[in-house]
């Protein structure tokens, strides 16, 4: 084969939108008949109904009961975090819907009027072209769940949280609810009670997927709280990258997504993590990350967050083994009536262990964007390394941004080192783009984008394509 | 044959009035030098025309080809044909030149057409070949971190890609070297010497660049108006004499 000329080079050098989604695309409805339904409001009848129709074994219907107690006695954080969370009223909101139980193997299986809606969102395609496996879950449960055989011979596990509850009970107990237990916080107790859906994923030992598996969250029905369970082991030397994306149509009522998401890399396993979350601007999304990393293993989170009325998401690296490395790069933007709180927790627990968080911002119109970070170092540590950076942009003179970095770095043989910075676009900037004929809100887009680009770049190409897509189309409706 | 018209042109920022009654005509292929002293409203008559916001129109018309363009927003004038090269660029960062200007021609297309990238880089490396420009410069985020040399550098590239029918040149030679000088001359020059010669204004405080791209009139503008116009030997006597002489003139039409 004859080497790429200069110009092919340089075409394929370009971050040109080829593909991706957009934002009004999730924005739509089909009737779907819902066999199961726990209906609405939240009491222990709730809880009971979602683990009956599961055919759960009893200790786990306990450890929903209890999650829902703890659910119940913790206070709303508002003393810390916005007011707006008092706004969920939990007794208006559906726990449970579904069509059934067990996800079918091949798309041609699931029912049309669910399969018309993933096929409108291009999962079925997507699979073909460049992934391991998918599931793709639809309110409370997955409709269709399926992993490549050449990736399933290897050993690896890929089913939703109820299956992989049935199945694999032994490696499931040993590490469900270990990284975040019930009473982390009032959500994850919630999610504890009430959770369905998700992936479980078991890599064995030394097993590298070379395709990324992926799960599509989608919310269909008005009113409804999703609250999907998602726990990943890589074993000894194992690596994975599983990748999520979300949509919903927009309501004029609220509705809730309130995930627990659990990894675990044990010695010298590479888990990453990649999320490009569109949510329509009427969904809470509150939802709790963490992972463990064992001895020499490596956790990253690329969480994208675009959409939705209110996120709060701080996904968490304990680096619990010598040399684990943590990283946590993330992009927020929020738009009018729109409130970003993300960040990143690095726990370190071992020594010579690094964390990296690149936290990237931009706040539109009035949208609010909000960095709470946390950086743990003890002191009886030696060797442990931190960089964070976090850099806000503003593009209108009534878009706010905040930071709370929360750093503690004890004892004198750790280094840390934080940078933050907030910009705004400035007029002139705008007006130099326009003046080579750009429409102001092309130019404007190519402010956000070229802010973003060095991290966006770090990506795998068909997010990085999807989120410049996003942008593009939150900017259009920025000006005027 | 594109033409530019400003016609009794009146420009204030704020209260204040800068521009005072202007009249020029410049025809696609023509070079006009304007010249003249520091706060004449120089700067302000190229960023005006080019619907910068902070400038006020308070009278007269400018017009690109009968049309009055001071109803357009900034990037409709650009994609009408005007061009403006700043004498301050703005920085864009994380946007490399090759993608900025690759929206900006994809800006200059109908909607739905698509642009092709590979004749794109042919004609972007034939024009940096033109203006012997490394190829390693446009995947450099626009204007971010470069030296006085290499802004008006990158200002003349995209110039050369967009082909204008009118240039309207912000003191392009200040901050310049007599190397870097030379280089952006030979790129105006080789604008000029190409069929679709652009109309320019050349905005400049020194005969020095004239010496490289010589101009085809050259005005003398003063308190918000011309005082007087000429061919390039203006522009000698203005080096010899200075400005002084010239001040009590009446306007020209």
């Amino acid at each position: 084969m004859k080497p790429p000329s200069e110009i092919e080079t340089a075409i394929a050098m370009d971050a040109n939108p080829v593909a991706g989604i957009d934002q009004t695309k999730g924005d739509f409805q089909y009737k779907v008949d819902y066999a199961f339904d726990a209906g609405t409001g939240l009491s222990a009848d709730t809880v009971r109904y979602i683990s009956s129709v599961k055919k759960e074994e009893p200790w786990l219907l306990e450890f929903r009961l209890k999650a829902l107690k703890t659910f119940l006695e913790k206070p709303m954080p508002t003393h810390w975090a916005t007011k707006d969370l008092g706004n969920i009223d939990f007794q208006k909101i559906r726990y449970y819907l579904s069509q059934g139980q067990k996800p079918k193997r091949t798309w041609d299986e699931v029912p049309d009027d669910i399969k018309k809606t993933f096929e409108r969102l291009g999962i079925p395609e997507q699979e073909r072209k460049f992934l391991a496996g998918v599931e793709a879950q639809f309110d409370s449960e997955a409709a269709y769940s399926n992993i490549k055989d050449i990736v399933a011979k290897q050993g690896v596990i890929f089913v939703n949280s109820t299956e992989g509850l049935r199945e694999h009970p032994e490696i499931f107990r040993k590490f469900f609810g270990k990284v975040i237990p019930t009473g982390d916080n009032k959500f994850s107790a919630l999610n504890s009670a009430v959770f369905s859906g998700g992936s479980f994923i078991y890599v064995p030992k030394g097993v590298k997927v070379a395709q990324p598996l992926q799960a599509y969250f989608r919310i269909n029905a008005e009113n409804f709280g999703q609250f999907e369970r998602t726990l990943i082991i890589a074993d000894e030397g194992a690596e994975v990258v599983y990748m999520e994306g979300c949509t919903a149509p927009k309501f004029s009522t609220s509705t809730l997504h309130s995930a627990v998401v659990e990894l675990v890399a044990l010695k010298s396993a590479k888990i990453q993590y990649i999320t490009v979350q569109n949510w329509a601007n009427n969904v809470f999304n509150l939802v709790t990350k963490r992972g463990v990393a064992h001895e020499d293993a490596e956790i990253k989170w690329i969480d994208c967050n675009i959409g939705s009325r209110l996120t709060m998401k701080y996904p968490g690296v304990v680096l619990k083994g010598e040399r684990a490395r943590g990283e946590v790069l993330s992009i927020a933007l929020a738009n009018d009536g729109q409130h970003q709180d993300t960040g990143a927790k690095m726990i370190h627990a071992a020594n010579n262990t690094t964390s990296n968080i690149i936290a990237k911002s931009i706040s539109v119109g009035q949208g609010r964007s909000t960095y709470r970070g946390v950086v743990h170092i003890p002191k009886h540590l030696k060797g442990c390394k931190n960089n964070t950076e976090c850099d806000a942009l503003l593009i209108n003179t009534s878009s706010r941004t905040d930071t709370y970095p929360a750093i503690s770095v004890r004892g004198d043989r750790n280094a840390t080192q934080h940078e933050a910075s907030v910009s705004k676009v400035s007029e002139d900037m705008i007006f130099y783009m326009q003046s080579r004929g750009l429409t102001e809100a092309q130019a404007m887009s190519l402010a956000v984008n070229g802010f973003i680009n060095d991290l966006a770049r770090q990506f795998p190409m068909e997010y990085s394509v999807e989120l410049k897509r996003l942008i593009d189309l939150e900017m259009e409706g920025s000006v005027g | 044959m594109s033409q530019l018209v400003i016609k009794n042109l009146h420009i204030s920022i704020g209260e204040k009035a800068i521009v005072k009654g202007f009249n020029l005509t410049i025809k696609q292929g023509e070079v006009h030098a304007i010249m003249g002293p520091n706060g004449t409203g120089k700067s302000t008559l190229a960023k005006a025309i080019a619907g910068h916001p902070d400038y006020t129109i308070t009278g007269g018309d400018v017009q690109l080809d009968r049309k009055s363009i001071l109803a357009m927003q900034p990037d409709e004038r650009a994609r009408s044909g005007l061009f403006l090269a700043f004498q301050y660029p703005s920085e864009i960062p994380g946007v490399s030149i090759a993608n900025f200007l690759r929206a900006a021609v994809q800006a200059r297309m109908a909607e739905g057409e698509e642009l092709d990238a590979a004749g794109y880089y042919k004609r972007l490396y034939s024009k940096m070949d033109l203006l012997k420009i490394d190829r390693k410069f446009t995947a450099r985020s626009v204007n971010e971190g470069f030296s006085g040399g290499e802004k008006k550098r990158c200002e003349i590239l995209q110039m050369a890609m967009l082909e204008p029918r009118i240039a309207l040149m912000d003191e392009t030679d200040s901050g310049l070297d007599i190397d870097a000088l030379r280089i952006v001359a030979d790129g105006v020059n080789a604008m000029r010497s190409s069929p679709a010669s652009p109309g320019i204004m050349l905005i400049t405080h020194y005969q020095r660049l004239l010496d490289y791209i010589v101009p085809d009139f050259v005005h003398v503008m003063y308190d918000g108006r011309l005082v007087k116009s000429g061919d390039k030997s203006l522009a000698l006597e203005l080096e010899a004499k200075g400005y002084d002489w010239l001040k009590q003139q009446p306007a020209t039409a």
